[in-house]
């Protein structure tokens, strides 16, 4: 998909919280493609502002193509770690549509701040899938510059970037860099389960006392872990950002138009200096949290095949088909490209190397420490003392 | 790079030491795709299914399906060039898959893998006392492969097999790759109990490949000191540290003798082990009283009438748990725990409901059952027994029981003597309520009848204290509404 600003044609106006009309737990939501594929033209939100999100049919493609991939490599990843190659992943399977309709909404500038899963984001990022899976073959530390990709290290700690965000955005409005159309905003990602974290409700207070720049992406995808939402909240999650005094919506987040145009808005909101803004993106993970859980121990396997029928992907390649703006050719060609690019990723991690021993006393301290120097130096000696070593 | 790969069972979730086969999805001489699912395994944490790290055909499968399996364990071979033309080596595999151990002829064109080094006992990642593996917090403990070089300048009688002392030599990648329990090195098998040892002593006897559990300590309270290493690195070697090298002849699964062989494990295997504990700690007595529950059984049926206990499940189980628990607010001895110096004495009770599922016994109980009322036990129980019945019953709802019935009724029978869970102190047999003649009122008459038995651990509760305990829970189910009135 082209970079630049396609997609949403309307800022809507934005409403105050205290106006806000909206009947309690009614669990409105934001859709622009029905799980049929039909393409719904514009949506009034509950927020009064109108969704629309027009692409071009190459945009269309691309998005399609998009959501196919990021699967896809998902799926290698699963099967690495199944065949021991990957000592944990976390995958996104059904949350493809969530992250790659935030992920192509961002601009070049904006910052993301996501949790460990977002893989779809971080390809949409334009960055080399390869990236993260050092951390989960648990050959490096998952380091990378946050500043070269916009794109924050992946965080395992439930939530906590959640506060880093907010305190890069306020240091966006702080360098004057928001009010304009160039403006900066940040995103972060987060689940339903870290919604009952205090970080989280910390980061909600600051970045809504501070205008901060920020949306607040959540996608819930019913459970955290084991635990249903129903026990991590008494009414909708997005209706809590009223009690921070920022603005908050719920999107069908398996409609991968809708998202798009909602973070679209919020992001612009953010980035012309009106705050922060929560949007919940309703979806549901269809595999396991981790590749050390097993759903099938506390859910049924009517829920998981209620939400099959809302599938993303499907609902997609519908809509292409309908509209007459795919053919056959055109889905083997991405299918193919996807088994590609997943074998592709499977040979450069069996290829990954091993690190060296001394590298843990390396990006401890930016400018080193005689102490450390001290240390490594034993190391290598004792290193050196064992036989065939090539130190 | 050999063409026929094996691929070794890996770490399915995180510091898993071993995986089930459930079954095999696949079999000998089948072509297989890259990532196409080739087995089911369940471990500890999920079952799930493995798909083919290559492409090719399969060459041999190495554990039948119900095999428990190491990680780490070669499960599969892949000839990953099936074009090229017959393998060097015949593979020995039979259809149908199911070879214990492949011959070392057919192993002769297999990558091998490392062998596993040495983990000792006590540490985090090493076998703790029971069997049980010590993790502190992370991933769990070390399943991967470790292969320990050898030192420079190391003793060099070490090099000599004649005079060679404790420390293993370093295993060369050994010829055998599967065999879990075979070699010196694999952490299989730990025996003894808990290894005292300072870290450093520990890092020591690593570096010069001593294993502590060879060792008898000089230190205080037993504790292994440098020196009790340092001696057994240059003196005199237990001979059974070397033993293991030879390759490891499986055991022959039986098939002629009309015997069959279960391993024990899971489910049975923790009966077994909280049963033969609890007998042979907790010395039993049981009592037997038979009750005419025809009364209850009325009182029961009204219950259902009622509007508000329609849609609620009512079982003559609801009022044995009902009896119980008054009972035990007027005997709370008996809901308590032996502690060695001291009785545990509970207020709250943890009702234990043993259940039989599919996969086995298990005893969930009832959180603080004595403070919920009726029709709150009632959808206790029903959730209790549906999530049995689903095979959900977490681990928390089978812990900290205080007290405990068995409905052997259900199955047809009249009563038994039940043993004690561990950590309880009484528990109760509901056995089956039968229309027999019985004398009421001076006549014999139809009547319904059941027996209760009791059986409680003497430590704690003398003949007395049992058979009021028993006789208030006969005379609750005898007549609940004056039990109710006289004791509430």
């Amino acid at each position: 998909m082209a970079k630049g600003d396609p997609g949403v044609t309307t800022r809507g106006r934005r409403a105050t919280p205290r106006t806000r009309k909206r009947a309690s737990g009614d669990p409105e939501l934001v859709q622009l493609l029905t799980p049929e594929g039909e393409r719904i033209e514009s949506v009034t939100g509950p927020d009064g502002i109108e969704y629309r999100a027009d692409f071009t049919d190459e945009e269309y493609r691309g998005l399609y193509r998009d959501l196919v991939l990021v699967r896809k490599l998902d799926a290698e990843a699963t099967a690495l770690q199944r065949q021991g190659e990957l000592g944990i992943w976390a995958s996104l399977l059904g949350q493809e549509a969530a992250q790659v309709g935030s992920g192509r909404a961002l601009r070049t500038q904006d910052m993301a701040f996501p949790t460990y899963r977002e893989h779809g984001v971080l390809y949409c990022r334009g960055i080399d899938p390869i990236m993260p899976l050092g951390l989960f073959r648990g050959v490096d530390q998952g380091g990378w510059d946050p500043n070269e990709f916009k794109f924050n290290m992946y965080t395992i700690v439930i939530g906590a970037q959640t506060l880093h965000a907010t305190g890069y955005a306020m240091g966006i409005a702080m360098d004057g860099k928001t009010g304009t159309d160039e403006g900066e905003a940040v995103i972060a990602y987060f689940g339903d389960g870290a919604t009952s974290q205090g970080d989280v409700n910390e980061a909600f207070v600051w970045a809504g006392v501070f205008n901060a720049p920020m949306v607040f992406f959540c996608q819930n995808n019913q459970y955290a872990i084991s635990e249903p939402l129903e026990r991590q909240t008494r009414i909708p999650l997005y209706q809590r950002a009223a009690g921070f005094g920022f603005p908050g919506i719920r999107v069908d987040g398996n409609d991968v138009l809708a998202t798009y145009a909602v973070t679209r808005t919020a992001l612009d909101n953010a980035r012309y200096g009106q705050g922060p803004s929560l949007i919940e993106a309703y979806t549901y993970r269809m595999g396991a949290h981790t590749t050390s859980d097993d759903p099938t121990r506390y859910r049924i396997a009517s829920e998981v095949e209620a939400w099959q029928a809302k599938d993303p992907i499907a609902r997609m390649k519908a809509f292409l088909t309908n509209q007459q703006l795919a053919d056959a050719d055109f889905f083997a060609e991405v299918d193919e490209q996807a088994r590609r690019e997943s074998v592709h990723l499977r040979e450069r991690v069996l290829a990954m190397p091993n690190p060296e021993p001394d590298t843990l006393f390396d990006h401890v301290y930016p400018n080193g420490s005689p102490l450390l120097d001290q240390q490594r130096e034993q190391f290598s000696r004792y290193l050196e003392s064992f036989e065939g070593s090539a130190h | 790079m050999s063409r026929i790969k094996e691929f070794n069972l890996p770490d399915l979730g995180e510091g898993l030491t071993e995986g089930e086969i459930l079954s095999w999805l696949v079999k000998v001489g089948d072509t297989i795709e890259l990532n196409q699912p080739i087995v089911e395994v369940e471990t500890a944490k999920a079952a799930v299914e493995i798909p083919a790290k290559w492409a090719g055909r399969v060459q041999a499968i190495f554990h039948s399906e119900g095999t428990t399996v190491e990680v780490g364990t070669p499960i599969i071979a892949i000839d990953t060039d099936p074009g090229a033309g017959p393998v060097d080596a015949p593979s020995t595999a039979a259809p149908g898959g199911d070879l214990p151990t492949p011959s070392a002829a057919s192993l002769a064109a297999v990558e091998v893998a490392p062998a596993e080094g040495m983990v000792e006992p006590g540490l985090i990642g090493g076998p703790a006392p029971g069997g049980r593996t010590a993790v502190l917090v992370g991933y769990g403990p070390r399943t991967t492969a470790a292969k320990r070089r050898p030192r420079k300048g190391a003793v060099p009688e070490q090099a000599q097999p004649a005079a060679a002392p404790a420390p293993a030599a370093p295993v060369p990648t050994a010829p055998v790759p599967t065999a879990p329990a075979a070699g010196t090195n694999g952490h299989a098998a730990p025996t003894g109990g808990l290894v005292l040892a300072k870290p450093p002593v520990r890092k020591l006897a690593k570096d010069l490949g001593v294993d502590l559990r060879t060792l008898t300590g000089s230190g205080p309270q037993g504790s292994i000191t440098r020196e009790d290493v340092q001696r057994a690195a240059s003196g005199a070697a237990p001979a059974e540290l070397l033993a293991g090298a030879a390759p490891a002849v499986a055991a022959a699964r039986f098939g002629a003798d009309r015997e069959q062989r279960i391993p024990v494990k899971g489910v049975r295997k923790l009966t077994a082990e909280n049963m033969s504990r609890s007998a042979f700690t907790a010395p039993h007595v049981t009592e037997f009283l038979t009750v005419d529950v025809t009364r209850a059984m009325k009182a029961l049926d009204r219950l259902r009438t009622r509007r508000e206990w329609r849609d609620v499940r009512v079982s003559p189980l609801l009022l044995v748990a009902k009896a119980v628990l008054l009972a035990v607010r007027r005997h709370p001895m008996v809901n308590s725990t032996w502690a060695g110096d001291e009785i545990v004495v509970k207020e709250y009770v943890n009702l234990g409901i043993a259940a039989a599922t599919e996969r086995g016994l298990i005893v969930p109980n009832i959180k603080d059952a004595g403070r919920l009322s009726l029709r709150e036990l009632a959808d206790a129980l029903t959730d209790l027994v549906q999530t049995a019945k689903a095979g959900r019953t977490s681990p928390a709802d089978m812990s900290g029981g205080t007290l405990t019935i068995t409905n052997v009724g259900v199955f047809g029978v009249d009563t038994g003597t039940p043993i004690l869970p561990p950590g309880e102190s009484a528990i109760l047999a509901f056995g089956a309520v039968r229309e027999m003649p019985w004398v009421h009122k001076g006549k014999v008459r139809p009547r319904q009848v059941t027996t209760l038995g009791l059986s409680f651990d003497h430590r704690i509760i003398d003949g007395e204290l049992g058979s009021k305990f028993l006789r208030d829970v006969g005379d609750f189910l005898a007549d609940p509404e004056a039990a109710l009135l006289a004791w509430t």
